[in-house]
């Protein structure tokens, strides 16, 4: 096949978004993280590594290493319920497997905030769930459930289950029948089946499915607040609260800097893996 | 995915691009002020807190002056503080921001010197309202409402009727996780702060010191740090007591009357909501007369009715129906218990010490 220039025009459009709405607003986020906070926000252009150097504090650092492990809870979590269900969901019928999926989107229709608040809604001291234990004399006191780092993690996770799921089931759906039954008649336990055959064939699926719930619940600031009752916060807080409460542009450009070349590290990573697991050798 | 030369190349290609753009940030500055125009030929873009006003303000002023009115929304003082900073032209004539704000804001020029022939509303005002430390004399704002800030809290709950910042800082065992404290600039420290007789503005490192170990110490006794919903969890019994601007409190209250609220005898702050005209705004004339539309008794009713919070219109707070005031007590706040209350006034440079203060209380575990 030629490959020249010719797809170059059909690549415009994206190069071109992706220039405008990425390049250029990382870019300038680069960019500040060199100057001095103005006293109302903005930008005094003196060139300094404060920016960097605060980056290492304890506090700060402390922030950034609680939401990446906060994130990758979340993550190992969602794929332990998201696995089988995608799973289960390849397994269907077509008729049922429609309906589960767009189970599974349903939530997306209602909006991130008000999803939120429920859950604030059944958990808290005096809400549905303490009320329901109480009352089926289960305890007498309510439990606490909310405002701790344990309610941030149930949060995100419910958040982002979703785009677990999606993925892991696109790519176990797409695994063709065929091997498995090769598998069985060649004399392997479904178990061994599922562990020789099935299993790597998803992982990239898998890969796939980690990235996109760590990635937003890494940045999440929302529920740490709501959910977490403001008193745990992860790095997605400290990002707003620079630009929001603290006026200092810089700073938060340089933590909002991190947390990108964080993510796309981890982007790269996965891409790395996923790309040896599909063309590299085959392993057995 | 894009090769590593080609993001570099994007990048410098910004760096120049952000040069370009904030090198033209400053300068500006509209006309000067004239009596006698015209305002019906001049537009307005006010920028408001969303559900502070009248539905209908627009419409109210333009029938009422001729002027054509848009009401934007900001949803807090630094939301509209970056807006006008951002640009020499924000393409806004009047921002509503909180009186540290206004004086910041007065200090770098950015709002223009009120023409008071324009606004003879301000006669309906307090005289105290005047005089306010973040802005004397009202050279750059105009009051709309103001308040105080204390406990607002469930006697069912708590057993007894607080009266100390002690009482949040240091609450009995029985309403350990029952308490909640606001987690926004200068109130998360304001308690700490008047509890060991300190000034909320003060920049003295010790005083900071001692009120931040005294919130670390406080924190795991809390409910959660909410700015938002705080009276809703008074109302569902979560929370027992919670440290409340007095206006949110009310909120409460309009779903329990039995929800009371008290300014601690430590004292709290005073917060002033004002009204600015933008030095770029070229439409100055007209800014100064929605400012005297606003300070009319009969609008600025309106706030305390349907906001219920106080106005610092004097001619506005006697016209308000009596009945009201008994349901929601904060209303009968007089002038001089309010001007016992510090102002909150900006610190310049040293406001980052509060900046800090807050990011550490808040990211301890």
């Amino acid at each position: 096949m030629r490959r020249g220039l010719a797809p170059a025009p059909f690549l415009a459009p994206g190069i071109l978004f992706l220039i405008v709405f990425m390049a250029i607003p990382v870019g300038l986020l680069a960019f500040y993280t060199f100057f001095k906070r103005g006293r109302f926000g903005g930008i005094v252009f003196e060139f300094t590594f404060d920016n960097w150097v605060k980056l290492l504090e304890p506090l700060y650092l402390g922030v950034i290493l609680q939401s990446i492990g906060l994130a990758l809870v979340v993550t190992l979590l969602a794929l332990a319920i998201g696995y089988p269900m995608a799973y289960a969901i390849a397994g269907l019928s077509p008729k049922w497997r429609t309906v589960a999926l767009v189970a599974i989107v349903l939530p997306f229709w209602t909006n991130f905030l008000i999803r939120t608040y429920a859950w604030i809604l059944l958990l808290n001291n005096a809400g549905w769930v303490n009320q329901w234990l109480q009352g089926l004399g289960i305890t007498d006191e309510p439990i606490s459930m909310l405002y701790t780092p344990q309610a941030i993690v149930v949060g995100l996770l419910y958040m982002y289950l979703p785009l677990m799921v999606l993925p892991l089931y696109a790519s176990l759906q797409q695994l063709d029948p065929a091997l498995r039954e090769a598998a069985t008649n060649l004399g392997a336990t479904p178990w061994r089946a599922f562990r020789t055959v099935t299993l790597p064939l998803s992982i990239p699926g898998a890969l796939t499915g980690c990235i996109f719930v760590f990635v937003p619940a890494m940045s999440n600031f929302v529920i740490p607040e709501l959910i977490g009752g403001g008193k745990t916060i992860m790095v997605g807080n400290l990002v707003r609260d620079q630009f929001f409460e603290a006026r200092d542009w810089p700073f938060g450009a340089t933590l909002a800097l991190l947390l990108t070349i964080l993510l796309v590290l981890v982007i790269l990573v996965q891409t790395a893996v996923s790309r040896r697991l599909t063309e590299g050798p085959r392993r057995g | 995915m894009p090769t590593t030369r080609r993001i570099i190349a994007a990048a410098a290609g910004t760096i120049v691009l952000a040069f370009a753009a904030t090198s033209c940030s400053t300068g500006g500055g509209g006309d000067e002020i004239d009596p006698s125009a015209d305002i019906t030929e001049q537009t307005l873009t006010v920028s408001i807190w969303a559900d502070y006003s009248p539905e209908d303000l627009a419409e109210q002023f333009e029938e009422a002056t001729g002027v054509k009115t848009t009401i934007v929304n900001h949803t807090t003082n630094e939301d509209i503080v970056a807006k006008l900073t951002a640009s020499a032209d924000p393409g806004i004539d009047v921002a509503f921001v909180s009186g540290q704000y206004a004086q910041a804001l007065g200090e770098q020029g950015l709002l223009a010197e009120l023409d008071k022939s324009l606004i003879p509303n301000e006669e309906n005002l307090y005289p105290e309202a005047t005089q306010l430390p973040y802005d004397e004399g009202n050279v750059y704002s105009e009051p709309y409402a103001w308040g105080t800030t204390g406990l607002c809290y469930r006697p069912d709950l708590t057993g007894y009727d607080p009266t100390s910042w002690n009482d949040l800082l240091d609450p009995k065992p029985e309403l350990v996780g029952k308490t909640t404290m606001l987690s926004t600039d200068r109130w998360l420290s304001m308690p700490a702060l008047k509890a060991q007789g300190a000034s909320i503005n003060t920049t003295d490192d010790a005083e900071l010191e001692a009120a931040k170990a005294q919130l670390i110490e406080t924190k795991p006794t809390l409910l959660a740090y909410d700015d938002t919903t705080f009276y809703s969890k008074l109302v569902s019994g979560e929370a027992a007591m919670v440290e409340a601007w007095d206006g949110w409190c009310n909120y409460g209250i309009a779903e329990d009357p039995s929800i009371k609220f008290v300014v601690p005898d430590e004292g709290a702050d005073l917060w002033v909501d004002t009204m600015t005209v933008l030095e770029s705004s070229e439409n100055k004339e007209a800014a100064m007369a929605f400012i005297n539309y606003i300070l009319d008794p009969e609008v600025q009713t309106w706030v305390a009715e349907n906001i219920l919070y106080k106005v610092p219109n004097k001619a506005a707070m006697e016209a308000l129906d009596p009945a009201l005031i008994e349901s929601y007590p904060t209303l009968g706040i007089t002038v001089d218990e309010l001007m016992e209350q510090e102002a909150i006034i900006d610190l310049g440079e040293d406001s980052l010490k509060y900046v800090d203060l807050n990011a550490e209380v808040l990211a301890t575990n």
